[in-house]
């Protein structure tokens, strides 16, 4: 447990360094989220309800998206140095160590994704309600737990993608595709509850739900979350986030017995 | 300025840079297709690409029947010019955004000394014919969107309305040289000018009249993207302009964007007498 300590407070202290990208990254992500939300006031121009929805409602969950962009990386490239370390073989020294790849990794993501979530999503939010009317937290409690499931998720997901850079040696096109999918099928791109319903309600269902619908949803307190309640919504989290690090421990496990170290 | 290597027997009809630029963009189109496989999966990446973006289009279009006064058919021919006129500024000149990278690894160094303009370098190096996996489906939506809102056309129309798209074209290209130039003085500067170039683009998938009178005219008059898909729209359509500019700006495309291309010839041509190389 103290490695990991150690190894979250360099994770964070590393990607402190960043000072300029994380400037321009709170830039783009508030440029983005003013545009989306334009769109959907005018949209809630013409509908005021929407599904349960009112344009405070969707403008607060734009910006819940964009200040989880830093924290999930949900549609940048492959994030983790480790696909560059198993394409060059440097896995090899990961794997030497006395602590579990995906823990050690984990460790280090939620440093970075602290840091991001403090100096890039805040100020991204902060820019949101400066400019538009955003709704206030109906459960803060709730939504404190849910953004630390949503780091912890955003991780294991990504984990799992990296992962297959075992099998595929170039994953760029596995990233690409997940950076289209992840984004609509998470809410980010557009509410879910904008969706027909059939698909929307499949679509809450699915792991990439629970990185930016979800908790918004439990920020919103919606009677929509699974069983009507934030905590079915945690309940759904955590539940995603049990399997999918599960699935990663079983699939690292696959993966080092495909490993051949040479000497040298 | 005279060639540094003696000139090639060339018929003097194209010049000299667009004879370059086409064939380094033929050898690295060459070059993309000895992976069949990667440039498939990534041609399909960018039209999934497309597909999610217009997805959305469609759904807000279909929850709001009218979104600012505009059907869902014209809001397609607004989605089309802006993304046909994006992928293709993108398939030309889009490498230029790379600039940080090249300065930092002394990249940029190796086309200077090369008897071929580093413009033209930089903009094909890594040309990749994927990006038509975004231009070809959007110019499908751009039919099908002028089919269903079905303007009346006449031949002067329909000329006037290609030079218009082609203006767009340029009017991209030139917000991206730019944007890319700010490389040459902040090294960091890439993901800031993302939010103008992809930020651009994702404003302009719109019928500008959704986001109110001040940021109309902040992209008429400043970074004229107005130019790109709205102007182009009003005038296809026949439509007053519904923020209350003067309805001869539609015309004034072209204008923009020999006035675009010029300040971005400026801008690079400032950027690369300001550059000291390291050296190294």
């Amino acid at each position: 447990m103290l490695v990991h300590g150690a190894v979250y407070a360099r994770g964070l202290r590393r990607y402190s360094t960043y000072r300029a990208a994380t400037l321009a990254g709170v830039l783009t992500n508030s440029v983005f989220g003013a545009i989306n939300a334009m769109v959907l006031l005018a949209l809630f121009g013409a509908r005021p309800e929407i599904n349960g929805y009112d344009a405070t409602d969707a403008v607060t969950q734009v910006f819940i998206g964009q200040a989880l962009i830093g924290v999930t990386l949900i549609i940048s490239g492959p994030s983790l140095d480790l696909s560059t370390r198993i394409r060059t073989g440097d896995v090899a020294m990961d794997l030497l160590r006395p602590v579990p790849l995906q823990s050690w990794w984990l460790a280090q993501d939620l440093g970075r994704a602290t840091f991001a979530f403090a100096w890039r999503g805040l100020p991204t939010f902060a820019v949101g309600a400066l400019l538009f009317d955003l709704a206030a937290p109906d459960a803060p409690l709730a939504t404190v737990v849910s953004l630390l499931l949503v780091a912890v998720l955003g991780f294991a997901l990504r984990y799992l993608y990296t992962l297959s850079g075992f099998w595929i040696l170039d994953v760029r096109g596995l990233w690409t595709l997940m950076g289209f999918v992840g984004p609509v099928a998470a809410g980010m791109m557009l509410p879910l509850a904008l969706f027909p319903a059939p698909v929307a309600d499949v679509l809450r269902l699915l792991p990439w739900a629970s990185l930016v619908q979800i908790p918004a949803e439990i920020y919103l307190g919606k009677d929509t979350l699974p069983g009507g309640s934030a905590l079915g919504g945690l309940a759904l989290q955590a539940g995603w986030a049990t399997v999918l690090l599960g699935l990663g421990a079983w699939v690292t496990g696959r993966a080092t017995r495909k490993v051949v170290v040479q000497g040298g | 300025m005279a060639d540094p290597i003696a000139p090639r027997r060339v018929p003097h009809l194209v010049p000299r840079p667009v004879q370059d630029y086409a064939r380094l963009a033929w050898t690295w189109t060459r070059t993309a297709f000895q992976y069949p496989a990667g440039l498939a999966l990534m041609t399909t990446g960018v039209v999934l690409s497309v597909v999610a973006e217009f997805g959305a289009v469609l759904v807000v279009f279909w929850r709001a029947g009218e979104l600012a006064g505009f059907s869902m058919a014209e809001g397609m021919v607004v989605y089309g010019l802006a993304a046909a006129a994006f992928g293709t500024a993108d398939l030309l000149m889009g490498n230029v955004e790379r600039l940080g990278e090249r300065i930092r690894s002394g990249e940029l160094d190796t086309m200077l000394v090369r008897p071929v303009s580093p413009l033209v370098q930089m903009a094909t190096d890594d040309f990749s014919p994927r990006r038509l996996g975004k231009i070809l489906p959007a110019l499908g939506i751009l039919a099908a969107g002028l089919w269903w809102a079905a303007p009346e056309w006449t031949a002067g129309k329909a000329l006037v309305f290609a030079v218009l798209m082609v203006s767009g074209v340029v009017i991209c290209a030139s917000v991206w040289l730019v944007g890319a130039c700010l490389q040459f003085f902040v090294a960091d500067a890439r993901e800031a000018a993302n939010s103008v170039t992809y930020g651009g683009q994702a404003l302009t998938e719109y019928p500008l009249a959704v986001y109110g009178q001040g940021i109309v005219r902040a992209v008429t008059f400043t970074v004229p993207l107005a130019f790109v898909s709205w102007q182009p729209v009003l005038y296809v359509l026949d439509r007053p302009d519904p923020t209350g500019l003067p309805d001869a700006l539609r015309f004034a495309g072209p204008a923009v964007a020999v006035l675009a291309a010029a300040v971005a010839a400026l801008a690079w041509r400032t950027g690369l007498r300001h550059y000291r190389s390291t050296g190294s």
